[in-house]
C-alpha cells in the first residue's frame, strides 16, 4: 500500500521590538541571566501587564501578509499551567478569539503550486529559559526571554510531504523577515517550529492518528524528522500496529524521533479573559492603514523582476531569497542600469563570497563599489578575470576598486603599439600555429590570442589583441 | 451539587495543591455545599446577554515601544529560596 | 494631647504652623501602640517609629503625615507578606503607585496592617500571623479583609490607613470597627503595587477616622497610572473643596432587596434614623429596586475564587517566598512535590478553599456553567445599578446585615461567611464607588455602618453626603476604651 503523510505546521516567532510585550524590559538576546527583568516580567506579586502598542502593530502586519482576517475586537486570555520558566505560572496568550483566522500562503514546489492554509496567528508572550546542569539534580532559571512578543502561526494539515514543509518554512521565514518584524534565526530561537504528522493510505480522506514532533533545530531538522517520522510510522502500520496519539522529541544526534517518556497530563488550561487588559479594538481603516504600511513582499518582488527585468524565474527566485540581496541589487540599479549584468554578479561571484557570511557590510561591499567593478570591466578598463580578483580583493580588505586597480596594475593593454610587440614575441615562438592558420585552421588563431593573454600577464584587452593577431596573420 | 473525591483530587493537581486525604473530604463536602448555592444562577435567563469580562468601557491601553530601567537583579534575587549566581535554582525540570 | 487621637487633617494644620513635628506624631503613636496593640493586634509587625519624610516641602498634601497599609501593598524594601506563609520574608523590590504617590506628597509609610491571608475573609481570622480584634469588644472580629486598617484606625495606633476591597474588604471591616473607608470606582486608583485578590474586582482604597481625611487620602492616591491598564484617564477632582457643597436636593435610593431577612434589627433601626436625619437636610429618598441582588454572592465567588486561583498560581517556591523542604514522592517529579508541598504548607485553607473552588469553575467542561454564565449575571446586575442611578443620585444602604460576629464564631461555616458579604459585593460587580461610615451603635456598643453608592466616578457626591451626616452626628467622635 502507498502511505502519504499528513503534516501541519506551529511556528512561533519573536517578534523583534525594541521592549518586551506588557513591559519596557530591553527585548534584546544574550545579555547575562536574569538582567533584563523587571516587576512585571517576572510576574512579581502586584505588577500588571500594559501592552507594547508595537506589539500588536507588528502581528496584524504578519496576519495581513499571510493573507488572513483581522478581528475588530482583540482581547487577551490566561492560559493556566505550572512550569517554572512561566513567572506567573499563566501564559498571557488569545484563546476562542485568535488576532487573525482564515489565511494562507501559496507555495512552489518542485514546479507545482500549492496553497496552505492558515488556521489562526495569535499574540502571546513568551517564558523564560531553563538550563539543566549536567550531573545535577536541579535546574536553573533565566528570566531574560520571559515576556517576549511571540506570535504563534498555526497552518492547517495541508503539507503533504517534508519537502513542502520545508518550502512552506523557507517562504514564511522569508515574508516575515521581508516585513522586518523578526530575526526568524531558529539558532536563537527567535523562530521555533513544532509539527503534527500523520500518514493514511493515499486516497483515504480520514486522517490518521498523529504525533506531534518538537525538538528540531533548524528547517533541515524539521525536514529530516519528518521523513524519519513518516517512514517510521508507515512502518509500523505495515507491521500491524497502531499509532499513539503522542509527542515525539527529535534526535539530531541519532537523527531519529523518540517519545517523551514522562506520562502528559491531559490538558486543562482554564483559559479565561486576562482582567489586567482592558480589549483592543481594530477599525476598518487602521487594518487599511497597516495592510497600506506592509512593504513588498517576497511573491510580489519576484514577479516584479521577472516582468520588469526579464530574469528567468530561477534567477529572480536567487535574487529575492535574500532581502538585503535583492535591496542590494536595486540599489546597484540606481547606480548602473544594468539589472542583468549585476545580477550576473550578484549570483555568480558575489554570492559565492557572501555564502559562508550573510552580510554585505561584513564583506565591505557596497552597491556603490560592487557597480564600479562591472563598469570596469564592461568599458574594457580591467579584464573579466581581474574584474573577479579586484572584487576578492575588496571583500578582503574594502578598499576601492580603483586603488586596487592602480596598485596591482590590473589595467588592461589597449594600447596597439604595445600588443604588435607583444604579438611579433608570440608569433615568433610559434611558427607552427602561425602557418597553421595560414593553411586555414581557424582555432590557431584562438591558441595563439590565448599566447598572447599569457604573455601579457592576463592584462592584454582580448578584443583588441584578436583583432591585431588576425590582421598580422594575414600578412603571411 | 455532589462532587466526587475524585474530582477534588484532579482539581487540586491541576492547582499544583497537595491534599491529605482528610482534606480532600472535608473540601469535598465545602465544595459541594458552595456549588449547590451557585447553583441558582441557573434560574436567570442570560440566553441574550453578553459576558462581561471588564466592567469599565475602556480600551486600547497601550505602552510606548520605549526601554525602560530594568531592576536590580540582587534586589530580586535576594528573595529567592534558592539560587546559583544570578540564576534562580529549582528542582530538576524532567524534559 | 496625644497626637495620635487626631485626624491628618488636624495634624497637617499643625506641622505646617510647626507647632508639632512628624516625630511627635511618631512617639504618641509609638505610645499607643505599645498600650493597645497586644489587645488589638492590628499590625502584621512592628511598625517604623523612626521615619523621615523623603520628601519636606510646606506644599505636600501629606507632608509628614504617617500612613498605615495593608500588608498585600508593595512598599519597597519593606516586608510585604499579605498575612500569608507563602509569602514569608517576600522584602517588596518596589513601590505600589499608590505608596509611590503617599511618598511623593510626603507621608511615612508607618508599617503594614494584619488582614486576612491574600485578602480572603471578613474576618481578619484567616491571618497566618495571628486574629486581629476588633478594639470596641476584643472577643469579636474587626472585620475583614481589612481588619488590621480598620482596627488600627478606630484604636488610633493609624492615623490614615489604606485597605484593598474585592467584596467589601474596606467597608465591612470600617462599618464593624466605627471607621470610615471608601471603595473607589474600579479604574480610579492604580492598583499597581497590591497583590491581587481578583483583578477584576480590587481596588485600593482610604480608611479614615472622618469624611474629611477620606477625601484627603483618596485625592493623593487616585489617578491615572500608565502601569495599571485599567486605571482610568480622567481628572481627580478636588474631594476636599467639594465637601461643603451640600446636599439638598440630592436624590437617594433604597434598594428594597436588601431590607429583607437576615438583617440586625438594630442595623435596620441605625439605618432608618440616618435616612431621617439626612431628610431633614433636604434630602429626597426613594424605594428602588435591584432585582439581581439575590445572585450576586454566587457570581462573586465564581469570578473571584476563578481570577483568584490563577492570580495565586505564582506562589509556588520558585522566586520568593517560602519553599517547602519536600520530599520526593513516588513516581511524581521532585519538581511536583516542591510545587504541591509548598502551596500545601504554605497557604491556609481559606487560600486552598478558593484556590479549589476557582480552578475548579475554571477547568475544562465547565466554563460556560459557571464562568461564562456569572459574567453574564455581573452584566445584568450592573445594569440593574446603571438603571437605578440614572434616577438617583445614590444609593444607601447597610453595609454588613450585622455588627461585629464573635471570633470563631463563622469560622467552621464558610457560606455564612460569604453571606455577610451581601450588601458589599454588587458594589463590586458593578465597579462602583461606595463608602462605609459610622451610623450608630447596638445596645451593646458596638458600632452599626452605613454605606453610600454612587454613580461611577462620582466620590465626590458620596463625600457630600457622608460629610453632612458626619458634621451632625458625633458617632465619628467616639472611641473604644482600651
Amino acid at each position: 500500500m502507498e502511505y502519504e503523510p499528513v503534516i501541519g505546521l506551529e511556528v512561533h516567532v519573536q517578534l523583534k521590538t525594541k521592549t518586551k510585550a506588557f513591559c519596557g524590559c530591553a527585548n534584546e538576546f544574550g545579555s547575562k541571566e536574569n538582567s533584563n527583568i523587571c516587576p512585571v516580567c517576572l510576574g512579581l506579586p502586584g505588577s500588571l501587564p500594559v501592552l507594547n502598542s508595537q506589539v500588536l502593530v507588528s502581528a496584524a502586519k504578519v496576519a495581513l501578509a499571510l493573507n488572513g482576517t483581522i478581528r475588530n475586537f482583540i482581547k487577551f486570555d490566561r492560559k493556566n499551567y505550572f512550569y517554572p520558566d512561566l513567572p506567573k505560572n499563566f501564559q498571557i496568550s488569545q484563546f476562542d478569539m485568535p488576532l487573525s483566522e482564515h489565511g494562507y500562503m501559496d507555495i512552489k514546489v518542485d514546479g507545482q503550486a500549492k496553497r496552505i492554509a492558515i488556521k489562526r496567528v495569535h499574540l502571546e508572550e513568551d517564558a523564560g529559559k531553563l538550563i539543566h546542569p549536567e550531573g545535577t539534580a536541579c535546574s536553573l532559571v533565566d528570566f531574560n526571554r520571559a515576556g517576549t512578543p511571540l506570535l504563534e502561526i498555526v497552518s492547517e494539515p495541508d503539507l503533504h510531504s517534508p519537502e513542502d514543509a520545508y518550502v512552506y518554512l523557507s517562504d514564511l521565514k522569508l515574508a516575515l523577515q521581508y516585513i522586518g518584524v523578526s530575526d526568524c534565526d531558529m539558532e536563537k530561537g527567535s523562530l521555533r517550529c513544532d509539527a503534527n504528522i500523520s500518514v493514511r493510505p493515499v486516497g483515504q480522506i480520514k486522517l490518521g492518528t498523529k504525533a506531534e514532533l518538537k525538538n528540531m533545530n533548524s528547517f533541515k531538522a524539521v525536514r529530516t524528522a519528518l521523513e524519519f517520522e513518516f517512514k517510521r510510522q508507515v512502518k509500523s502500520l505495515e507491521a500491524g500496529e497502531r499509532i499513539v496519539q503522542e509527542t515525539r522529541l527529535w534526535d539530531e544526534k541519532k537523527e531519529a524521533t523518540f517519545s517523551m517518556r514522562s506520562k502528559e497530563e491531559a490538558h486543562d488550561y482554564r483559559y479565561f479573559p486576562e482582567p489586567d487588559l482592558p480589549p483592543f479594538t481594530f477599525t476598518d481603516a487602521d487594518i487599511k492603514g497597516i495592510r497600506k504600511s506592509l512593504p513588498e513582499l517576497p511573491k510580489e518582488r519576484l514577479g516584479r523582476f521577472v516582468a520588469s527585468f526579464g530574469f528567468g524565474e530561477k534567477d529572480a527566485a536567487v535574487l529575492i531569497s535574500d532581502k538585503e540581496l535583492a535591496d542590494f541589487f536595486e540599489a546597484c540599479l540606481k547606480i548602473y542600469n544594468e539589472p542583468k549584468k549585476i545580477a550576473n554578479w550578484l549570483i555568480g561571484p558575489v554570492l559565492s563570497h557572501l555564502k559562508s557570511n550573510l552580510s554585505f557590510e561584513a564583506l565591505h561591499l557596497s552597491p556603490e563599489n560592487l557597480t564600479k567593478i562591472i563598469s570596469l570591466v564592461e568599458d574594457g578598463t580591467v579584464s573579466n578575470l581581474a574584474g573577479k580578483s579586484i572584487l576578492a580583493e575588496v571583500v578582503e580588505t574594502g578598499k576601492p576598486p580603483d586603488t586596487i586597480v592602480r596598485e596591482k596594475n590590473l589595467g588592461q593593454v589597449s594600447d596597439v603599439d604595445e600588443l604588435k610587440k607583444i604579438i611579433e614575441e608570440v608569433a615568433a615562438v610559434n611558427m607552427r600555429s602561425v602557418d597553421d592558420y595560414a593553411a586555414g585552421k581557424e582555432n590557431a588563431l584562438m591558441f595563439l590570442v590565448g599566447q598572447v593573454m599569457r604573455k601579457s600577464g592576463g592584462k592584454a584587452n582580448p578584443k583588441i589583441a584578436r583583432d591585431l593577431l588576425a590582421e598580422r596573420l594575414k600578412k603571411t | 451539587m455532589a462532587i466526587s473525591k475524585e474530582e477534588v483530587k484532579y482539581i487540586a493537581n491541576l492547582a499544583r495543591l497537595g491534599l491529605a486525604e482528610a482534606e480532600v473530604e472535608h473540601f469535598r463536602e465545602q465544595l459541594g455545599s458552595i456549588l449547590g448555592y451557585i447553583d441558582k444562577l441557573k434560574k436567570v435567563d442570560v440566553s441574550k446577554i453578553i459576558p462581561m469580562a471588564h466592567v469599565l468601557d475602556i480600551k486600547n491601553v497601550y505602552r510606548q515601544d520605549t526601554v525602560l530601567p530594568s531592576i536590580d537583579p540582587q534586589k530580586v534575587l535576594q528573595n529567592a529560596p534558592s539560587r546559583e549566581g544570578q540564576f534562580f535554582k529549582v528542582p530538576k525540570v524532567i524534559e | 494631647m496625644n497626637l495620635n487621637l487626631l485626624t491628618a487633617h488636624e495634624l497637617s494644620e499643625s506641622l505646617r504652623s510647626a507647632k508639632i513635628t512628624s516625630a511627635h506624631i511618631l512617639s504618641d503613636l509609638k505610645d499607643r501602640f505599645d498600650k493597645v496593640e497586644p489587645k488589638v493586634r492590628a499590625y502584621a509587625r512592628q511598625p517604623f517609629f523612626k521615619k523621615s519624610s523623603s520628601r519636606n516641602s510646606v506644599d505636600a498634601q501629606l507632608n509628614g503625615i504617617p500612613v498605615s497599609i495593608k500588608d498585600n501593598i508593595c512598599s519597597d524594601g519593606d516586608l510585604t507578606e499579605c498575612a500569608s506563609r507563602i509569602l514569608s520574608g517576600f522584602v517588596a523590590p518596589y513601590d505600589a503607585t499608590v505608596v509611590k504617590k503617599l511618598k511623593e506628597q510626603g507621608a511615612l509609610i508607618f508599617g503594614k496592617t494584619n488582614m486576612d491571608e491574600f485578602a480572603f475573609g471578613s474576618s481578619c481570622e484567616n491571618s497566618s500571623f495571628y486574629p486581629t480584634r476588633n478594639p470596641w469588644d476584643l472577643e469579636r472580629v474587626p472585620g475583614g479583609s481589612s481588619g488590621g486598617s480598620a482596627a488600627a484606625v478606630a484604636a488610633d495606633e493609624a492615623i490614615l490607613a489604606l485597605g484593598s476591597d474585592t467584596g467589601g474588604s474596606i467597608r465591612q471591616p470600617a462599618a464593624l470597627c466605627g471607621v470610615v473607608g471608601l471603595k473607589p470606582t474600579y479604574g480610579r486608583v492604580s492598583r499597581y503595587g497590591l497583590i491581587a485578590f481578583a483583578s477584576s474586582l480590587d481596588q485600593i482604597g482610604p480608611m479614615t477616622k472622618d469624611v474629611r481625611d477620606n477625601a484627603l487620602l483618596l485625592k493623593v492616591i487616585a489617578g491615572h497610572d500608565k502601569n495599571d491598564a485599567t486605571s482610568v484617564d480622567i481628572p481627580v477632582p478636588d474631594y476636599v473643596r467639594s465637601l461643603e457643597k451640600g446636599v439638598r436636593g440630592m436624590r437617594v435610593g433604597i434598594p428594597k432587596e436588601y431590607f429583607v431577612e437576615g438583617m440586625d434589627p438594630e442595623v435596620r433601626q441605625a439605618l432608618n434614623d440616618a435616612k431621617a436625619k439626612l431628610e431633614s437636610f433636604g434630602v429626597q429618598f426613594g424605594e428602588v429596586s435591584l432585582p439581581h441582588t439575590e445572585y450576586a454572592v454566587a457570581v462573586y465567588y465564581i469570578i473571584a475564587t476563578a481570577e483568584a486561583s490563577s492570580n495565586l498560581a505564582r506562589f509556588d517556591g520558585v522566586q520568593y517566598g517560602f519553599r517547602a523542604s519536600h520530599k520526593s514522592v513516588e513516581k511524581e517529579p521532585a519538581l511536583i512535590s516542591m510545587y504541591k508541598q509548598t502551596r500545601a504548607e504554605g497557604f491556609g485553607q481559606e487560600a486552598k478553599r478558593r484556590i479549589i473552588l476557582g480552578t475548579y469553575v475554571l477547568s475544562s467542561g465547565y466554563y460556560d456553567a459557571y464562568y461564562s454564565r456569572a459574567l453574564k449575571v455581573r452584566a445584568l446586575i450592573k445594569e440593574d445599578f446603571d438603571k437605578v442611578l440614572g434616577e438617583f443620585d445614590l444609593i444607601l444602604t447597610p453595609t454588613s446585615p450585622s455588627p461585629a460576629f464573635k471570633i470563631g464564631e463563622k469560622t467552621d461555616d464558610p457560606l455564612s461567611m460569604y453571606l455577610s458579604d451581601i450588601y458589599t459585593i454588587s458594589v463590586n460587580l458593578a465597579g462602583l464607588p461606595a463608602l462605609s461610615m459610622p451610623c450608630g451603635f447596638t445596645k451593646s456598643g458596638l458600632p452599626i455602618g452605613m454605606q453610600i453608592l454612587g454613580k461611577p466616578f462620582a466620590e465626590e457626591d458620596i463625600f457630600r453626603l457622608a460629610f453632612a451626616y458626619e458634621q451632625n452626628t458625633l458617632w465619628h467622635k467616639m472611641k473604644p476604651k482600651l
